[in-house]
């Protein structure tokens, strides 16, 4: 029993070492940008670029929309479906298994091939066009997180239940979705949102494809330009990633709990 | 009492701070069917638990059949478990859960089969044996954990709460039958419960369990009949607890709400109040054969169950339980008449302190 | 209560209520998501289908397909095939490990509630910041590369290794696949009940036994379905690899995105065919843990 103790603590230090020193190497690169001593220049100069704050403004603004756009696609969807057509469960599961499945690059070709600015609905035509077509397709890539968060979320409260106690009590459709469900299922949305703004902030491919001047392409620029910004942004990213899923963490904690159906 | 087989020697558990068993010693002979009796936490599962050694005990020794088996592993003490949730392998068959440990002892495929099928026809599952455990009902489940564990033919069986997650009928079929393949097989059984109607109906001894001590081994009606602390008494079985006081000791006179009673086992320096306790069953309504004492009340509550009607009676300031058989031929009584009922003074225990 | 007409959603009030001006509110919630799905998901697919098989002036061919065998193409769908595997292989078996010792290893919880943390920011920190972070640790000038060098005396690169090649790519995606793994087994790992292998024990079964004949074979549907999930995911990825290596390494994401961008193969029909294979790739990725799992889990409901 204490040599199966042993190999956990082996195996937990080995995967702690690969995980740990990359990010340890990273900040020590970031701080060696003046030479003989450790300091913060680079991210000084980061900080110091206008193209940072735009491309870093630009890109936690469609990821809002995104958020917003997602949130309304998927939370009637899941209630309703769960609610009154319970058949139709397994076809939106494998909707939303289908961005895992086909690779974000082959459906940004796809999308320019179809909304090109000579097709039915020319989005790519125009800067506006571009950016909700990019919205669109950041809402595909978050769909299968959005679509689990909010699906778990409303497992657990028991909708039904829920849904048929407010009925009884004489409420309409519309305020039991805005005034049960809606607060009940607010952290599991919350959860989804920040997961999409943790995969939408720093994306490239799409971004770079669609030429949006996405956080994601500028990313890429510097790294091929610069020697220690890129280790200062990865830093960066990183602590932002590590934000988007604390907060998940701390919502979880004000999750509403209902006590799970034995059937 | 057949000859020594499982001795459990001043077992002591520990955990961090607080002593879950506290030295706790009983012996059993072969063939015993043993019940580990008492409320949740009192340390019966954790016994249990160290027999079949998924516990280290902090202190003391356990014997099967001559053998010290404390510090061995629990895959070498020869031992068979039965779970309170199946715990039934769902990637296995129903045949290949029972003939698992037949595997594991390297027995041949064909005698496994011969096997199985025996054990399958024991639990009165034949032509299951395909069958996967989530097909199967929690009883059905059950009797296959049941003769998974027997199939290798263990020294002793453990069964920690096998019932407790089963249907109300089941469970009583259930235990009716865990009792007869045990009867039938002669196997050494410890059952930790907390169903006292489960623990007497199924045992040879009892081991009442509390805070991590025993208060009594016993037979079921040992137990039951002649309960060895106010725990063990208000534990098995329902009870009846009569606030007296104590009008003379010496000619063991009491009086129950201003009713005189006499109380035979009254101690000679027993004064001012009192607390007796009897069984619901020794109470008669009005008068019966060797009742000496009777008592005048107004009927306070009638819960019909079935075959066996309970009367709440109050005294005054005590009330006190009674069963009668349902009679078809008459009307139960109601609520708020008056009412005689009648006990043998000898029936009631006097508890002190 | 002597208003009960007042009540909206009575028996009454339903009755007699003309059914056509209910709003439908179930096809109106559902709308929107398959609007969405059929223009983001269907139709670009079908469209990238059909161009694959369409020549230049329109007509129906199978020429793009055929010019998939070309030399380059068919060693980036092996090279990325490869990377892919092995990083999602890898990736699984040391997510597995690692998942085991925290859960069933009894490490303390505080341990765990902090590498299950980890794993969500690690999963989704990919892409190019991720490239950067292992420029700078084992790159050239990379703090592991240098200490290795200055201080055991072992030169990483004259060893052989380099980050812009099959190892070095692989070894940076397993910095988000074993994280990914990490978070999907978990819930498996969790769900063997403990009573498995203590009634495993009291049936002689040593520990080993008990994950070759019970835990392992119950883990195996959800080991696999991850597996073929970290396979897409890697099969997919671009920025990382591109990023790291610009445009010089041979791998099929970089391959097409070269195609999307200006039209390097100079044939868009075989552009389509090369998303189309990579689109077939992952979906029998998918199968194959489909059919094996569907085998494996004849003891589930």
């Amino acid at each position: 029993m204490n040599n199966n103790r042993l190999w956990a603590w082996l195996i937990f230090a080995l995967g702690a070492a690969y995980f740990i020193v990359p990010l340890l190497a990273t900040f020590e690169f970031s701080l060696r940008m003046r030479r003989g001593e450790y300091s913060f220049d680079a991210y000084a100069s980061v900080f110091a670029d206008p193209r940072f704050a735009a491309s870093f403004g630009y890109s936690v603004l469609i990821g809002l929309c995104t958020i917003v756009v997602g949130v309304l696609v998927v939370v009637p969807a899941v209630y309703f479906v769960r609610l009154r057509m319970p058949w139709l469960k397994p076809f939106m599961e494998f909707i939303t298994l289908l961005p895992l499945v086909i690779p974000a690059l082959v459906l940004v070709y796809g999308y320019i091939r179809l909304y090109n600015s000579s097709s039915l609905i020319p989005l790519t035509g125009s800067a506006l066009g571009t950016d909700i077509l990019l919205t669109g397709a950041y809402v595909t890539l978050a769909l299968p997180y959005m679509y689990r968060a909010v699906d778990n979320g409303m497992r657990t409260i028991d909708i039904g239940t829920l849904t048929e106690a407010a009925q009884i009590m004489g409420a309409s459709q519309w305020q039991i979705i805005v005034q049960i469900i809606l607060p009940n299922i607010l952290v599991a949305i919350l959860s989804g949102a920040f997961l999409t703004f943790a995969i939408v902030i720093g994306e490239f491919t799409i971004a770079s494809l669609l030429n949006r001047p996405a956080f994601g392409p500028y990313l890429v620029g510097i790294g091929t330009n610069r020697a220690y910004e890129p280790a200062a942004l990865a830093i960066i990213s990183f602590i932002i990633t590590w934000g988007a899923m604390g907060m998940i963490n701390l919502l979880g904690r004000f999750a509403p709990r209902t006590s799970p159906r034995t059937d | 009492m057949a000859s020594e087989f499982l001795r459990v020697q001043n077992l002591t558990k520990t955990f961090g701070t607080t002593t879950v068993v506290k030295g706790v010693s009983f012996a059993f002979g072969k063939g015993e069917f043993i019940s580990l009796l008492g409320p949740s936490g009192c340390g019966k599962t954790t016994i249990l638990r160290m027999i079949a050694g998924f516990e280290n005990p902090s202190a003391g020794s356990i014997v099967v059949d001559g053998q010290d088996i404390t510090s061995l592993k629990p895959n070498q003490r020869q031992l068979g478990m039965v779970f309170q949730a199946y715990a039934l392998f769902p990637n296995l068959t129903v045949g290949d859960n029972i003939g698992f440990g037949l595997k594991i002892a390297g027995l041949p495929a064909e005698q496994r089969r011969v096997r199985i099928a025996d054990m399958l026809k024991l639990i009165g599952l034949s032509g299951y044996e395909k069958r996967y455990p989530y097909e199967l009902s929690g009883g059905q489940q059950q009797r296959v954990a049941l003769a998974r564990a027997i199939a290798p033919s263990p020294r002793m069986l453990l069964l920690d709460e096998p019932l407790s997650a089963l249907d109300a009928k089941i469970r009583v079929s259930l235990r009716e039958e865990i009792r007869a393949i045990q009867l039938d097989l002669g196997i050494t059984t410890v059952f930790v419960t907390h169903d006292q109607e489960e623990a007497l109906s199924i045992s040879d001894r009892i081991v009442v369990m509390n805070a991590g001590s025993i208060e009594q081994l016993g037979a079921p009606h040992e137990i039951y009949n002649k309960p060895a602390s106010r725990f063990v008494a208000s534990f098995v079985g329902q009870l009846n607890n009569i606030d007296a006081i104590v009008t003379d000791a010496a000619a063991k006179t009491v009086t129950i709400d201003g009713q005189a009673a006499r109380v035979p086992a009254l101690p000679a320096d027993a004064k001012g109040p009192v607390t007796l306790t009897l069984r619901p069953e020794v109470l008669a309504v009005g008068a019966r054969d060797g009742n000496d004492i009777t008592l005048a009340g107004t009927i306070a509550d009638v819960t019909f169950l079935g075959s066996v009607i309970r009367l709440r009676v109050s005294l005054g300031r005590n009330m006190v339980s009674l069963d009668t058989f349902n009679d078809q031929r008459t009307v139960p009584p109601a609520r708020g008449e008056p009412i005689t009922i009648s006990l043998a003074g000898k029936d009631l225990l006097v508890l002190q302190g | 209560m002597d208003d009960i007409e007042a009540w909206p959603g009575t028996m009454t009030d339903t009755n007699t209520a003309p059914h056509s001006r209910r709003i439908p509110w179930d096809a109106l919630a559902v709308a929107p998501f398959i609007v969405f799905a059929v223009m983001f998901l269907f139709l670009p697919t079908l469209s990238l289908i059909g161009a694959a098989f369409t020549d230049r002036q329109g007509h129906f061919t199978f020429d793009n397909i055929v010019g998939l065998g070309a030399g380059q193409i068919v060693s980036a769908y092996w090279i990325s095939i490869r990377i892919s595997g092995a990083s999602a292989l890898l990736g699984a078996l040391i997510g597995l490990a690692i998942t085991l010792a925290i859960i069933r290893g009894r490490l303390p919880a505080p341990l765990r509630s902090a590498v299950m943390t980890f794993s969500g920011v690690a999963s989704n920190f990919a892409g190019v910041p991720l490239a950067f972070a292992f420029i700078a640790t084992l790159g050239r000038l990379g703090l592991v590369t240098i200490i290795l060098r200055t201080v055991f005396g072992f030169d990483l690169y004259r060893s052989g290794f380099n980050l812009l090649s099959f190892w070095g790519l692989t070894l940076t995606y397993l910095y988000f696949q074993i994280p990914l793994m990490i978070l999907i087994i978990a819930p498996a790992v969790d769900g063997l009940k403990k009573e498995w292998s203590e009634a495993a024990q009291m049936l002689g079964a040593s520990p080993w036994q008990f994950w070759r004949y019970i835990g392992l074979p119950i883990l195996w549907p959800s080991f696999l379905g991850t597996l073929s999930l970290l396979f897409a995911n890697a099969f997919g990825a671009i920025a990382t690899a591109w990023a790291l290596t610009g445009s010089n390494l041979n791998i099929v994401t970089v391959l097409l995105y070269n195609q999307i961008r200006g039209d390097a193969l100079q044939n868009p029909g075989l552009g389509a065919a090369l998303a189309l294979g990579m689109i077939l790739i992952t979906s029998l990725a998918n199968i194959i843990y489909l059919v094996v799992a569907n085998r494996a889990e004849r003891w589930m409901k």
